[in-house]
């Protein structure tokens, strides 16, 4: 057995329903060591007092939201090249998803920017092209809703999203090529973070928290996607009668 | 621990609204996706099932 046996949707189809137990169980443990960090643990902040604690969401989501259209990117990429048919699959799975970290990053980035700026919204270059990779994401399901043939709607959703995937440096590196009323990035891997340890441990247990749970919705989605496709098969046949 | 009663933990410092406002729309947000997948993955297995059956008295009525 080598690990291009699970590249088959059979196979997959099996390995993503064991693995979603322990994925959803991760996320939903994680998620509560990190509620209790961000509401019991860490202190209140001398500058911003209780409103910072938004950051234990906004940054985790903004972060999910670029990295899975990256992972997005990642499997059309590879759809595109081998004409793997699990891959685009993958793609699909990943969507709505990331539309959602989308959405909670600009709406808890509004909740925070309204106390702190004196704006729901400005049009600074990090807040904008967040924006814009909404409208990729909805670009992107809707796209792969409007094309019927199957083939065709992979090929041309995965080609969107590798387009698009330029906006994703634009919107890390936003902070440092223009002015922008959104603050730098605390985190950095090439420094010191600039934020105490158990704001940072939060922050990155409710990152982790994200990804288990991603993984988990995504694996879901993908086992419905594969059994519409495959519905043809022998194996599929049997797995619908006996589910 | 931060706080002293619970009042002052749904208070925030006065920002209960922004706090609470980006914490809830998460929770609704994650609990929306959830409800919707398990749905949808009901709905289709449903539909294939009912095609299968559909396909296999087809084959019946042929014979």
């Amino acid at each position: 057995m080598n690990l291009y046996t699970y590249a088959s949707p059979a196979n997959f189809y099996v390995l993503a329903g064991k693995l979603i137990p322990w994925f959803s169980w991760g996320a939903g443990l994680l998620a509560v060591w990190g509620l209790y960090i961000s509401f019991f643990l860490a202190p209140t902040d001398f500058q911003q007092s209780e409103a910072y604690r938004i950051i234990f969401i906004h940054v985790p989501a903004a972060w999910m939201s670029m990295f899975i259209y990256l992972v997005m990117a990642f499997w059309g990429a590879i759809g595109l090249a081998f004409n793997t048919r699990l891959s685009f699959m993958m793609a699909r799975a990943l969507a709505p998803t990331g539309a959602l970290f989308t959405f909670i990053a600009l709406w808890t980035g509004a909740l925070w920017g309204k106390p702190m700026w004196g704006a729901w919204w400005v049009w600074d270059a990090r807040l904008t092209s967040e924006l814009i990779l909404l409208f990729l994401y909805v670009g992107i399901i809707a796209l792969w809703a409007a094309i019927d043939d199957v083939r065709r709607g992979d090929r041309a959703g995965s080609l969107l999203t590798l387009i698009g995937a330029i906006n994703v440096p634009i919107i890390y590196f936003s902070v440092k090529w223009w002015n922008t009323l959104h603050q730098g990035s605390s985190i950095n891997l090439m420094k010191a973070p600039s934020m105490a340890a158990i704001m940072l441990q939060g922050m990155l247990v409710m990152a982790i928290a994200a990804w288990f749970y991603t993984i988990a919705v995504a694996l879901v989605r993908v086992r419905r996607i594969i059994l519409e496709r495959e519905r043809q098969t022998d194996w599929a046949k049997a797995i619908l009668e006996n589910e | 621990m931060e706080w002293a009663s619970w009042s002052d933990f749904w208070h925030m410092a006065g920002y209960g609204l922004y706090v609470w406002g980006s914490f809830g729309v998460t929770a609704a947000g994650v609990l929306i996706e959830v409800i919707l997948l398990k749905r949808a993955g009901a709905d289709t297995r449903r539909r294939l099932k009912r095609m299968q059956q559909w396909a296999t008295s087809l084959e019946g009525e042929g014979q």
